[in-house]
């Protein structure tokens, strides 16, 4: 059966440590390896994976699959943006934390209204309001840019300026590390919450409301915590991605961003912690490579996404796991 | 002597009187069986005390405070916990994370997001001594979905007792169980229950474990309860034998 072969999380910190060492050390060293563009590149999908991190709280841990998380990447992105634009901070620390408060702010409200509801009417209900903000950003153009967005110039790392000139320099350098930095702070913050005992909660809800109810755990108000937590998660990425991108644009609020984070989501496996994390970067080179490689690229990549998910269903990690003979057997 | 007593009762779904001006009393420490036949009211009336549904009239009083209108999470903490007729489980949890769930509910630690739930002894050793207090603690890492039905019938019962109620409401604890599965089952949750002075109330369909297990019995028969005492008073009692022992006797 397969919700058997679905193994337990692994407990022991000494396991997981034997795993996430060694791809952090090859993380740390890839600027002295790799070229600048290679860098540049995984900074993009160590960004998603942040925002995919979050969004799996929801989706994998808790059961609620959200097609409106453009949005909180995009009020990251813009209020990054909008504080450059209107308060010339340059503070990448600032930014996070302007980004932070704007998501709180945002999924407190959102989400106030969304965790009411499970299943599709949860999904349609984030993805309308997404589209609000969408359009917010895509009218309001005196204060936003409309389409043309806004720029972002290279800020300030821990009240460091960067090296004037060379933005590339910068970018698959410093500000890799410093991406590189939050990420690894993200993946210790969030595999923390999915193993303390709130995320026990959320697992318990996913997997059987009434009962969950029926132990004590006052449902909508952790779907609502979770709810927020996850869109922090988005947002920091959002803020993380603007100085990548140089600029952002109401792309990041439309929807079809949102369904590329479920997409990355449901490709690196949402049953598993690290599945969300493989799935962004696995993706964003996929992606990548079909620009790249034809203008079609949207038909190349659906084909290739669907061509996955049917023959790994449970997931690149599910899969890769079950290879290992890590699938614990448990019946 | 009376924990529990529900004033009066009533619920209704359209025209139907599921639960019919219902006085229903629970005394301390005693295992009550609620019998009856389908649709007779039972599930719902544990429905309505535990708070799943709103009554829609009368009034629920437990160890004489009002209850009628607290919500679950509320009669949970005042000391009302229940298991559910179709197995209520955390299916993709292990057992014991089932059982340690509600000790950390129990607890108010489930709002703790950044502390390893792993790092909580207290809680995991209460949880395998539950386990064990249930006789599962070999299945104690499986995950719920993988157990049989005896065994998700009694971690059903221990994730509810984990809440440490002073009232445990068990709805058929040994339905879809073979027959030789339901006395080791009813021999593990009565003497839990009796060892620590938890008060019982067991709805069930299969008369012997009624008639063996319980110190009284409340029958019910469209809504409204038909008989109230000892077994050997129920089981004389006409009204009872022409209305719910000649359906229920039958080849099982």
């Amino acid at each position: 059966m397969s919700t058997l072969a679905v193994a337990l999380e692994t407990r022991s910190p000494a396991r997981v440590l034997v795993w996430a060492v060694p791809i952090a050390v090859a993380l740390l060293v890839v600027p002295f390896v790799l070229e600048s563009y290679q860098t540049i590149l995984l900074a993009y999908g160590l960004v998603m994976a942040i925002a995919a991190l979050g969004f799996n709280l929801l989706l994998g841990y808790t059961g609620l699959l959200s097609f409106g998380h453009s949005a909180y990447f995009g009020v990251g992105a813009y209020a990054v943006a909008l504080m450059v634009k209107y308060l010339r901070v340059t503070s990448m620390e600032l930014f996070l934390l302007g980004a932070i408060v704007s998501t709180v702010v945002i999924t407190a409200l959102f989400g106030f209204v969304c965790v009411r509801y499970t299943r599709i009417f949860f999904g349609i209900l984030t993805l309308a309001l997404s589209q609000v903000l969408w359009s917010l950003a895509f009218k309001f153009f005196w204060v936003t840019g409309g389409t043309d967005g806004l720029r972002v110039p290279t800020p300030m790392l821990v009240g460091v300026a960067s090296a004037k000139g060379d933005k590339i320099e910068f970018l698959s350098h410093g500000y890799y590390w410093y991406v590189l930095a939050i990420f690894f702070a993200c993946v210790a913050v969030m595999w923390v919450i999915v193993n303390s005992p709130f995320g026990k909660a959320l697992q318990a809800i996913r997997d059987n409301e009434v009962r969950a109810e029926f132990v004590g755990v006052q449902i909508w108000r952790y779907r609502w915590v979770a709810f927020m937590v996850s869109g922090i998660f988005t947002g920091i990425a959002g803020a993380l991605w603007v100085p990548l991108n140089g600029l952002t644009t109401p792309e990041v609020l439309y929807w079809p961003f949102s369904g590329e984070i479920v997409f990355m989501t449901v490709l690196g496996g949402f049953r598993s912690f690290a599945g969300p994390i493989i799935g962004a970067v696995v993706f964003n080179y996929l992606k990548t490579f079909a620009v790249g490689f034809t203008v079609y690229w949207q038909l190349l990549l659906g084909v290739v996404l669907v061509v996955l998910v049917l023959s790994l269903p449970t997931g690149i990690v599910g899969t890769a796991s079950k290879l290992l003979g890590r699938g614990r057997h448990t019946g | 002597m009376i924990l529990l007593a529900t004033k009066k009762l009533v619920k209704y779904f359209g025209e139907t009187h599921a639960v019919d001006n219902v006085d229903f009393v629970v005394n301390e420490s005693e295992v009550l069986a609620l019998i009856g036949s389908n649709g007779a009211g039972k599930t719902t009336l544990v429905n309505l005390i535990s708070g799943l549904f709103r009554p829609d009239g009368g009034q629920i009083l437990f160890r004489d405070v009002d209850v009628t209108h607290q919500t679950v999470h509320e009669r949970i903490r005042a000391g009302i916990a229940r298991s559910f007729q179709l197995v209520n489980l955390f299916d993709q949890l292990s057992a014991l994370d089932n059982v340690a769930l509600s000790i950390f509910s129990r607890q108010g630690k489930t709002r703790k997001l950044l502390a390893l739930a792993e790092a909580d002894r207290e809680v995991w050793q209460e949880a395998a001594q539950i386990l064990h207090v249930f006789g599962l603690d070999a299945k104690a890492r499986m995950l719920a979905g993988g157990l049989s039905q005896g065994e998700r019938k009694l971690l059903d019962v221990a994730v509810a007792y984990a809440l440490r109620p002073k009232l445990l409401f068990l709805d058929e604890p040994t339905s879809g169980v073979s027959t030789r599965e339901k006395a080791p089952i009813m021999d593990t949750i009565t003497s839990v229950v009796r060892s620590e002075h938890i008060s019982a109330a067991i709805i069930e369909h299969d008369m012997d474990v009624v008639f063996n297990y319980s110190d009284r019995i409340v029958a019910m028969h469209q809504g409204a309860i038909l008989a109230d005492g000892t077994p050997d008073k129920i089981r004389r009692d006409p009204a009872v034998r022409a209305n719910l022992l000649g359906a229920t006797e039958g080849p099982r």
